[in-house]
């Protein structure tokens, strides 16, 4: 069924590649064409709820570097479908808003900037949503460390009567592991940042 | 001796008729939150009024960013469990249950039939849980208290049976991949059972408090109505989008843990008001409720975890204390985390709120490398916007509790 129904779509979308997928149709869509193929999508084809709007950030040496992640949801035929589209500029990525044609697009598409640094061209109002206006980082990008790091306080009327900055998190305790691979000893469940125990202990 | 003294006030009519145009095309700046008892949690709105109706309005959110993904790129996939009851913390078994099966959707696991129906018990008793919840605290929006008090005692009773299936009343991290934490206890169907039926006259009892209170009609009909198109291009999801005319509920339209086998309805709204969305959350109660009855009649016999899948599933205690084999699996899945391979998947779980969604990225191993959750309560706010303006100040309390979101899952 997946394979006819991207049949159809490549008929009408000569641009699209099919993507390797264990559960919906997904597709690869060149970010140039990504506007008109969703509104094809959406109007033709029944793909009318966008849920999900997302990116994932392959680390700095990877190129294309991050990848736009849609999803969208047919409240007709019931069927998702996933499209992927590259970034094509690695240190200033961006991505053709779909705010104008799906309105549920406008905060998600607001937080996948905040949170990866994708500029979205054409979004009626690209500015941070979960971290405050002024916060210098994207957090979720694969360099930014777990425990943060080291910020103005927001409100600089309180940062100065408080002398208050926002400091990284302890990692002390946590459960963090620091990657998928390596040995056993590195992936082991275990507070990562020791420097910080043995600085307390040392005290 | 008293002296009076005359003081000319004037033409009272005229000096109003000046004033009000003065007054003309001048607003107020009011900020609602982020502290505020009807935001549910810690949602802020900037809003505009022009005199008593609100010109403009936007939402603030952020207040509650933990930066779960993060967390998520940097724990096994079952360290990651306890934090979905953090999402909404208002339906934590259903938040377990939804990750369970995005991530057991990417390693193409089936669980076995007792551990299907099992989870169909726990998404639907949270369903009833967020739900009373839902509709108390709306209630108690709009005025009518008495409600919040039969829907709390009912919650608490829920409470109770929640602690005793998961050892924990409010954050309940049942779920593993491959399976559940333990099975049920003994007697503890008998005791659901009990509660189904004590819960229905209560529902009765709310009916008969607010369906046809005329402060609550008054307050809630025709108020924030979402139109059928605003309501998918919002992306909203669960009832929120049913109460605005559309048929989509994913149990139904596209099925997982066996819920084809079950018999139940979905109530779908005519207007897309708040009193609509009042409506919906209680009949789903209902319905939960059928489902849940059908659930106690046919639970198969069988395993609660998927035994078979040695490198995903963590065994139980008791045969990690007693069976070396187990003992190594069960090392093995705690320090290296359950065995996923390479590859994404994304599954969306009809939750109390709307539809909660993982997206999970893998490139082997028992770490995540990238975890996405779309909460429903995010769409349900990025309405607010266009919903809100043009409805009198007072009518944000209702509005925001018909859309019964939560920060939670929101801020994420």
């Amino acid at each position: 069924m997946s394979d006819a129904n991207f049949a159809s779509l490549k008929e009408r979308f000569a641009y699209l590649t099919e993507r390797d997928s264990a559960d919906h149709l997904a597709v690869n869509c060149p970010a140039e064409h990504l506007l008109e193929c969703c509104t094809a999508l959406r109007d033709d084809f029944g793909y009318d709820l966008l849920v999900d709007v997302t990116a994932i950030d392959w680390a700095a040496e990877t190129s294309p570097r991050f990848t736009g992640i849609y999803h969208i949801l047919s409240t007709t035929h019931h069927a998702y479908i996933r499209i992927a589209s590259d970034c094509v500029d690695d240190a200033a990525p961006s991505l053709p808003s779909l705010a104008g044609i799906f309105p549920a697009a406008n905060w998600h598409e607001r937080e996948t900037y905040d949170m990866m640094g994708i500029r979205y061209e054409g979004h009626p109002d690209l500015k941070r949503i979960l971290m405050w206006e002024d916060y210098p980082y994207h957090p979720l990008r694969k360099e930014f460390p777990l425990a943060g790091i080291e910020v103005p306080f927001p409100a600089a009327d309180v940062a100065e009567t408080a002398n208050a900055k926002v400091l990284p998190a302890p990692m002390m305790g946590g459960p963090f592991v620091s990657s998928a691979d390596g040995t056993m000893r590195e992936i082991e469940p275990q507070a990562k940042d020791e420097s910080w125990t043995e600085k307390e202990e040392n005290r | 001796m008293a002296t009076t003294k005359e003081i000319s006030i004037g033409d009272l009519g005229a000096r109003t008729g000046v004033a009000e145009e003065e007054l003309k095309g001048e607003t107020m700046a009011l900020n609602v939150g982020p502290s505020h008892p009807t935001t549910h949690g810690v949602l802020r709105l900037l809003t505009e009024l022009d005199g008593d109706i609100i010109t403009k309005c936007e939402p603030v959110i952020g207040y509650l960013h933990r930066g779960d993904e993060k967390i998520a790129e940097n724990m096994t996939y079952n360290q990651f469990v306890p934090y979905t009851d953090r999402l909404d913390y208002l339906a934590p078994l259903a938040n377990n249950v939804a990750f369970a099966m995005a991530v057991e959707k990417l390693a193409a696991l089936e669980v076995p039939e007792r551990c299907q129906a099992i989870r169909v018990l726990c998404c639907e008793l949270a369903r009833i849980s967020s739900h009373l919840l839902g509709v108390g605290v709306f209630g108690m929006d709009a005025g009518a208290w008495t409600v919040f008090m039969y829907t709390f005692t009912e919650r608490e009773k829920l409470y109770t049976l929640f602690e005793e299936l998961t050892g924990a009343r409010f954050t309940t991290s049942y779920t593993r991949i491959g399976g559940v934490a333990r099975d049920i206890p003994e007697g503890w169907l008998g005791r659901v059972t009990d509660f189904i039926n004590g819960v229905l006259p209560v529902l009765d009892q709310i009916d008969k408090l607010l369906t046809r209170n005329r402060i609550f009609v008054d307050r809630t009909q025709g108020i924030g109505v979402i139109s059928r198109e605003d309501a998918i291009a919002y992306g909203l999801t669960g009832p929120n989008l049913r109460a605005s005319g559309v048929d989509l509920d994913l149990r139904k339209d596209k099925p997982y843990l066996g819920y084809e086998r079950y018999d139940f309805d979905v109530p779908v709204g005519t207007t897309g008001d708040c009193y609509d969305r009042y409506l919906l959350r209680a009949e789903e109660v209902r319905q939960s409720v059928r489902i849940i009855r059908q659930v106690i009649d046919t639970i198969p016999d069988g395993s609660f975890y998927a035994e078979d899948a040695k490198r995903i599933v963590s065994p139980p205690k008791e045969k990690v204390l007693t069976s070396m084999e187990e003992l190594i699996q069960n090392f093995m899945i705690t320090t290296e985390g359950p065995q996923i391979p390479a590859g994404e998947a994304y599954f969306e779980a009809e939750n109390p709120k709307g539809a909660l969604g993982f997206y999970v990225v893998s490139k082997g191993g028992g770490v995540p490398y990238r975890l996405k959750i779309r909460g429903p309560s995010f769409c349900s706010l990025s309405i607010l916007d266009k919903l809100v303006p043009g409805h009198y100040m007072t009518d944000i309390t209702v509005i925001l509790g018909s859309l019964d979101f939560v920060m939670g899952e929101c801020d994420r």
